[in-house]
């Protein structure tokens, strides 16, 4: 099956170090792909190639079959690779409708002259994305400030299926959650298998990468020494993997 | 691409040099300049007057260097002085009252005690909102602003506090030396017997308010520089979370920031009424505050905070000061001492960004 | 009590603290209603908002720049600055033979576009420069008043027209026994006459000017894309926000408030004055503060900002027909602008948690 996102002998160096050493691997629409590694195994540079931060010194990167330049997280994002932030990139005062459309704002005439906000567009076309993917949120009229942790997750996430994500990179989703919004959070992620995205997820939580993930892709200073179906591996095997006692390409 | 420009810039370690003195090197270069356009700039006269008069402003930046190190500030400085100028005038005027009261030494004595406790006081309120209860600085000083101006206002009834014993002035005008060629010289007065009409006979060196403030600086340097209190303060402006992580009592420590900077305020205070002779409230235009904070930029520290030296801040109120002086004797409209603030303070701030790594 | 009645308390209790503003403002009046001889007429009424004028506009003008989490201190002597620059230019052009309207008309326009100059700077200081606010702010405030203490050298404006003056004091009604009814125009009456004068021609020009600016704020996608900037800079840039370009914005208009502020100065006074809004910046700040702004940013309306103006302004005009004298109002101002930080957190917002499980 064709991937959707791929990337051929990518390599990245900072000054004498070389953070990704010719990491090749791909992920399939509606397939959902974890990334582990220790600290400073390269998991997050290479991701950060993929969503424009940093640019690769060497080897391809495909989308959708076509090899691509990304020379920012601008050119990503009007791709439609979108990267969920730990920090959630959401303006936590102001509401939920809002963040949804922030910076992409529907407007109408008012009195045939002046442009203002369309709220009420703005308000049902969130309303419409949330149902779609069975997210309960209070209200869409309060500010995210006074949503939970899951809420907000789940708010950064129907934002970018909104508008039209194709492919998701989610850097530790469940960290600094409580695990009922673990669970929110999870649930939501494998339910977006289902509209056709690829998923990329960093996580250090083995219990999250096992409950979703359909492969498993390890990296050790800067290599990648593991990639396996979740059926065909365990939990033991992939921290043997990560700390470097063994080594299954 | 401002990146890039300082990396260049600061791999050039002579213009590195340069940059992290570029204050130092710019009132050098005024000193030369006002030297040949100023008639009577370049004397020890002049040199000495503009040291006097900038006593208030050096201590204004000591104190607001402390703050700013954290990356805090303190907006009531020029208030907190003007509250205890005119409060310990007002103690003064009473316990000496005109003459008829106690000795002119122990009023002023009493005064001067009285007022600095009472200047604890403000800082240690914007402190505890600051430190405890997390308002901003910005606003806990401001509204300690309007607090001790208030006050200050209504103890002296909007009037300067006069009628006190011109010891004041005597001391807080006088000199260290007093020298006539061929006659031989007298410590802190004219020699005895010589009237004040031959004052202008006399070459007088150091005025007592240098030696006053020499002293105050060298334990404030001391402080900043060779102690714990010093260290713990640059570790707060330089990352807060990791202060606390090392166990410094961070609140508290800002606390006694607050009440040092208000305490350093009531000393300017102090200076103030013995410069002048009477108690004065801060009118509004004067801005001790705003012109204490550029000194501090100019001087090399940074408003995000960890950065900043007592000497620097020092040599930021002389940029000004001397500034304002040179322009005033070559005959330039003394409005233009504002806009050369201003460009100086941009100057400040803009070598900082081009030079993250300085000090 | 039982638990649901305890919990309607609280929400009672919670809900009253949000407003504390608003009814600290009715306590106030209350106040000055039984202590304050005279206070309840509508002549005072009419004082407190045309005295008020210049910490409702500066107000307002701080609060975009504070909801953005900048900071500016020049609004002040933007405004000395716009007062001295905009009488100089009204009297050159009637030197010059110009009619009275006219003068006054070009003369204010452009101070209006000049005054946008040194909000330009300021932006571009901030955000291309990346000169905290502060500092840039605080040079700017050199520089306007420096220029402004220059041009008034030789001498304060001459032979300003009369014509400010009947529109800087003039009323939008007028109502006498006899002549009846006019708009704008005060009616020829005996002296001591009774005549009724309603709403001071600049103070529904400001209402106007902040009552668009309220809309903006809370309607337009450049209210939405201010308030991210302070919410969130890193989650507006990401969003595709042009962050500097706004930011210079957000400079301009509170430098182009400052210098409205100053043309109405001149039409109240007739006159311009280097200091003229020196003194108003605490207020202009703490009006923004007490309604409600935080100064990381993100937060504040127009409307509460001047509610907060209107806390001072009460206050102000309050002590004056007190007859005490308004030293007491810094101590006041100040104690509620600390206050206004503490009650906020006593009160914060409404939170919701996982309801779900």
């Amino acid at each position: 099956m064709d991937y959707l996102v791929e990337t051929k002998n990518i390599t990245k160096r900072f000054g004498g170090l070389t953070a990704v050493n010719k990491v090749s691997f791909g992920v399939e629409a509606g397939e959902i792909v974890a990334v582990l590694g220790d600290n400073g195994a390269g998991k997050s540079t290479l991701i950060k190639m993929i969503s424009g931060v940093h640019q690769p010194d060497g080897g391809q990167i495909f989308f959708q079959g076509k090899e691509v330049d990304i020379h920012s997280p601008m050119d990503a994002l009007s791709m439609g690779i979108e990267t969920i932030y730990q920090d959630l990139a959401l303006a936590e005062n102001m509401n939920v409708y809002s963040n949804i459309f922030l910076g992409r704002e529907k407007t109408k005439k008012a009195w045939g002259i002046f442009d203002v906000l369309d709220s009420q567009y703005m308000y049902d076309e969130s309303l419409g994305v949330l149902d779609k993917l069975n997210i309960k949120i209070p209200s869409l009229r309060n500010n995210v400030r006074t949503l939970s942790g899951g809420q907000r997750q789940a708010v950064a996430i129907s934002r970018s299926i909104y508008w039209n994500a194709k492919f998701l990179i989610m850097d530790e989703p469940t960290a600094a959650l409580g695990v009922a919004q673990q669970h929110l959070v999870l649930d939501l992620v494998k339910s977006l298998k289902d509209h056709g995205l690829g998923i990329i997820i960093i996580s250090h939580q083995m219990h999250d990468v096992f409950a979703v993930a359909d492969r498993l892709i390890v990296m050790r200073r800067g290599e990648k020494v593991g990639d396996l179906k979740k059926e065909e591996t365990n939990p033991d095997e992939v921290v043997n993997l990560i700390v470097g006692s063994e080594s299954v390409v | 691409m401002t990146h890039t420009i300082s990396e260049t810039l600061q791999g050039n370690r002579k213009l590195a040099f340069i940059a992290r003195n570029w204050a130092a090197f710019f009132l050098l270069g005024f000193l030369i300049l006002f030297s040949f356009t100023g008639k009577g700039f370049l004397s020890i006269t002049n040199f000495q007057n503009v040291g006097h008069l900038a006593v208030i402003a050096i201590l204004m930046a000591s104190a607001e260097t402390f703050v700013i190190i954290t990356s805090g500030i303190d907006l009531s400085v020029g208030f907190v002085m003007g509250f205890a100028s005119v409060t310990a005038g007002k103690i003064i005027q009473v316990l000496y009252a005109a003459g008829e009261g106690l000795s002119p030494g122990i009023s002023i004595g009493i005064g001067i005690v009285i007022v600095l406790i009472l200047s604890l006081i403000p800082g240690l309120v914007s402190g505890v909102l600051i430190a405890r209860y997390k308002v901003p600085p910005f606003i806990a000083t401001m509204g300690m602003w309007g607090i001790t101006n208030g006050i200050a206002l209504k103890i002296c009834k909007g009037f300067p506090v006069a009628t006190l014993p011109d010891a004041l002035t005597r001391i807080g005008n006088g000199y260290l030396i007093y020298f006539k060629p061929g006659e031989g010289l007298s410590f802190f007065g004219l020699p005895p017997g010589v009237g004040n009409e031959s004052i202008r006979e006399y070459i007088r060196l150091i005025p007592n308010s240098f030696i006053f403030v020499a002293l105050v600086l060298l334990v404030l340097w001391h402080l900043l520089r060779n102690t714990t209190f010093g260290q713990h303060t640059y570790a707060i402006g330089g990352n807060e979370e990791a202060a606390v992580r090392a166990g410094i009592d961070v609140k508290r420590h800002l606390i006694k920031i607050y009440v040092l900077s208000s305490f350093i305020a009531g000393l300017a205070g102090i200076f103030n009424i013995f410069q002048t002779g009477i108690g004065n409230f801060t009118p509004f235009g004067a801005m001790y505050e705003l012109f204490a904070v550029a000194a501090v930029v100019i001087g090399g520290a940074s408003l995000m905070g960890g950065k900043g030296r007592i000497f620097g801040s020092v040599i930021g109120v002389f940029l000004i000061a001397f500034l304002e002086n040179g322009l005033l004797i070559s005959g330039v409209v003394p409005f233009y001492r504002f806009i050369a603030v201003g460009l100086l303070l941009i100057i400040a701030v803009v070598i900082d960004q081009l030079f993250p790594d300085l000090l | 009590m039982n638990a649901v009645t305890k919990r309607k308390t609280t929400n009672l209790v919670m809900e009253l603290g949000r407003r504390w503003a608003l009814i600290f403002l009715l306590i106030e009046l209350v106040f000055f209603s039984l202590f304050a001889q005279g206070f309840m007429s509508l002549r005072v009424f009419q004082m407190i908002f045309f005295f008020g004028i210049t910490v409702f506009l500066l107000g307002t003008a701080e609060l975009f720049v504070i909801i953005t989490g900048g900071i500016d201190l020049s609004v002040g002597y933007v405004m000395g600055f716009a007062s001295i620059i905009s009488a100089k230019m009204i009297s050159a052009f009637i030197q010059a033979g110009m009619q009275h309207l006219p003068a006054l008309i070009l003369g204010i326009v452009l101070t209006l576009i000049i005054g946008l100059l040194p909000g330009l700077i300021n932006g571009l200081l901030i955000s291309r420069l990346r000169v905290p606010p502060f500092i840039a702010t605080f040079s700017m405030l050199g520089i306007t008043h420096g220029v402004a203490e220059l041009l008034i050298l030789d001498g304060a404006a001459k032979n300003m027209p009369h014509l400010a003056n009947l529109i800087g004091n003039g009323y939008f009604l007028y109502w006498a026994p006899g002549p009846g009814l006019s708009l704008f125009i005060r009616p020829e009456i005996p002296r001591g006459g009774f005549i009724l004068e309603l709403i001071p021609n600049i103070v529904i020009l400001a209402f106007i000017v902040i009552g668009i600016l309220a809309y903006v704020l809370k309607r337009t996608v450049f209210g939405q894309h201010t308030y991210a900037i302070g919410g969130n800079v890193d989650a507006a840039i990401r969003s595709g926000i042009n962050v500097g370009r706004h930011k210079v914005k957000i400079y301009m208009l509170s430098s182009f408030l400052a210098s409205l502020s100053g043309v109405i100065y001149v039409l109240m006074y007739v006159t311009g004055k280097g200091d003229a809004g020196a003194s108003s910046l605490l207020d202009a700040i703490a009006a923004v503060v007490i309604g409600g702004a935080s100064l990381y940013g993100g937060k504040g309306t127009v409307w509460r900002t001047i509610l907060g103006a209107l806390i001072i302004a009460v206050l102000e005009t309050g002590l004056r027909v007190m007859g005490i004298p308004t030293f007491d109002k810094y101590i006041i101002v100040g104690v509620i602008l600390i206050s206004a930080v503490l009650i906020d957190k006593v009160f914060p917002e409404k939170t919701y948690t996982d309801n779900k499980e």
